[in-house]
């Protein structure tokens, strides 16, 4: 199980990669392999939206299951990855790179994300 | 993320097959199923379907029901308690049948195989063993004996092109002299055990029933690992079993048939013996039959992206017509594929309906079955 050190992590499962106001989120390796092959992804929120911490933006489906997608920080939605819309297995391949969901514009304090450390204690690993 | 369709179990009193510990080692992910700790997946849902449906898959299924019925009145007690007609089998065959409530809801659908004139061998679903046996004791006849003997099997299904080259290595029968739905007292890797040429897959397959002792499932299945390695064996989990079974529109208990359900609204009217006599629910039968159903359970497949799931509305002009009792994203045909109860007005092949999925309305096509139309 990879858990990156320069990203944080939302208890949610999501993920957040951010370069000074502009953020990178996608689900975490361990989300991606409990939920088993992702076949389908379901942005909901339209790019412009102003979205709030802990606020859908959408779905994500595996072949038994479908799970919420949480916003890990209050922002803007700026762009979604065509890449896990055509190709949502990508997300099971590479979660943490070709598979990022969406481009944000960080509006919100992302301080009371957990590190790589706490979050992997906090799913058993 | 927030998981809305698991749920978490207590894993403490869950029982465990022959086999767990061989799943645990191939890294499965194991998972509370009908009290049992079942591995639903090993590499993966979709690699795991794709190996039944273009080469061979091995099924740990142990978890399902056994019961024998045997004595001069074990035929009378069969065609009393369930809907098909076991008069009509021969030793050594075997059907597909259902048991009803005198309300002609239905209590578990099952296999029925005859092994003699007088002893019958019931194959019934892991969730319902207690609910089932005690109906059936509920209406036992003079003249039997009834045993719940789930404890003492181990069933393995491997299923699949491959999966008569698998396991012809193996067995010490003829396995091409097997009909379909059709069963022999055989071995297979040294073990006795019945070799049914039966499944849920829609895949030529077999079903292995032997001894539950560990060291000899570990055997069989080790053996047929083996010999299914030039093929490209797979183990097969319960979620990639699913899926096959809804490809080819194949019910399951609890979610597209139950106790609220008919055999003639849900499809089964093919198994459905009204002619044979007297058995539990045949009134309320012959009068649906003749009144025909006002809802029919039908197969579908999404004509947009989107997958149907358990319970979502089915919709015809913005009207509730209907509920979806099976959905999942097809591995073979890579678009959402489902199952429901639809009125019976809405039902005709080609159909368009609508399923509610987050508040919108996705359109699908009623299609006849099974949903995966092989070449």
């Amino acid at each position: 199980m990879n858990f990156p050190e320069q990203i944080k992590y939302a208890k949610s499962h999501e993920w957040l990669r951010q370069d000074g106001t502009t953020g990178y989120v996608g689900v975490s390796d361990f989300a991606q392999s409990e939920l088993g092959d992702v076949v389908f992804v379901d942005i909901s929120a339209s790019v412009g939206d102003e979205l709030e911490a802990g606020e859908s933006f959408g779905t994500i489906e595996a072949v038994k299951t479908v799970s919420d997608l949480y916003m890990p920080v209050s922002g803007k939605l700026l762009e979604v990855n065509q890449i896990i819309v055509d190709k949502p297995e990508t997300i099971n391949s590479d979660p943490y790179g070709d598979g990022w969901m969406i481009k944000i514009e960080v509006t919100g304090d992302a301080s009371n994300l957990l590190d790589a450390g706490a979050y992997g204690a906090s799913v058993g690993h | 993320m927030n998981d809305q369709t698991t749920t978490a179990t207590e894993t403490a009193e869950l029982k465990r097959t022959a086999l767990y510990d061989v799943h645990v080692k191939l890294g499965a992910k194991i998972v509370p199923f009908a009290g049992y700790q079942m591995p639903v997946s090993y590499r993966g849902i979709v690699a795991e379907h794709a190996a039944v449906r273009e080469r061979v898959g091995i099924f740990d299924v142990s978890h399902m029901g056994e019961v024998t019925v045997k004595g001069p009145a074990a035929l009378d007690f069969v065609q009393k308690i369930t809907v098909n007609d076991a008069s009509s089998l021969a030793h050594g065959q075997a059907q597909y049948s259902a048991m009803c409530l005198e309300s002609g809801g239905i209590v578990d659908d099952l296999l029925v195989y005859r092994r003699g004139d007088d002893d019958f061998f019931l194959v019934i679903n892991a969730s319902n063993i207690a609910k089932d046996f005690a109906w059936m004791q509920q209406n036992a006849l003079e003249g039997m004996e009834l045993k719940n003997v789930s404890d003492d099997y181990t069933l393995l299904a491997v299923q699949g092109p491959k999966s008569a080259d698998t396991l012809r290595k193996l067995a010490s029968a003829d396995l091409d002299a097997i009909a379909y739905y059709h069963f022999v007292d055989g071995e297979v890797a040294g073990v006795p055990m019945i070799i049914s040429r039966t499944g849920y897959t829609g895949e030529l397959g077999f079903e292995l029933y032997f001894s539950s002792d560990t060291a000899t499932g570990e055997r069989v299945w080790n053996a047929i690992m083996e010999a299914g390695a030039e093929f490209g064996i797979e183990p097969v989990g319960l979620g990639a079993r699913d899926t096959l079974r809804l490809e080819m529109g194949y019910c399951l208990y609890g979610n597209d048939i139950d106790e609220s359900t008919n055999t003639i609204e849900a499809g089964l009217g093919w198994i459905t013996k009204i002619n044979k006599g007297v058995f539990n629910g045949r009134d309320v039968i012959v009068k649906v039959k003749e009144e025909k159903p006002h809802r029919k359970l039908v197969g579908f497949e999404m004509n947009e992206r989107g997958i149907p799931r358990q319970h979502y509305d089915i919709t015809v002009n913005g009207e509730r017509v209907g509920e979806v009792t099976s959905g999942t994203s097809s591995p073979t045909m890579g678009k959402g594929i489902g199952m429901g109860y639809v009125e019976s007005r809405y039902t005709g092949i080609g159909s368009i309906i609508n399923v509610m999925i987050r508040g919108q309305a996705v359109p699908a096509t009623i299609v006849k079955l099974p949903i995966l139309k092989k070449g």
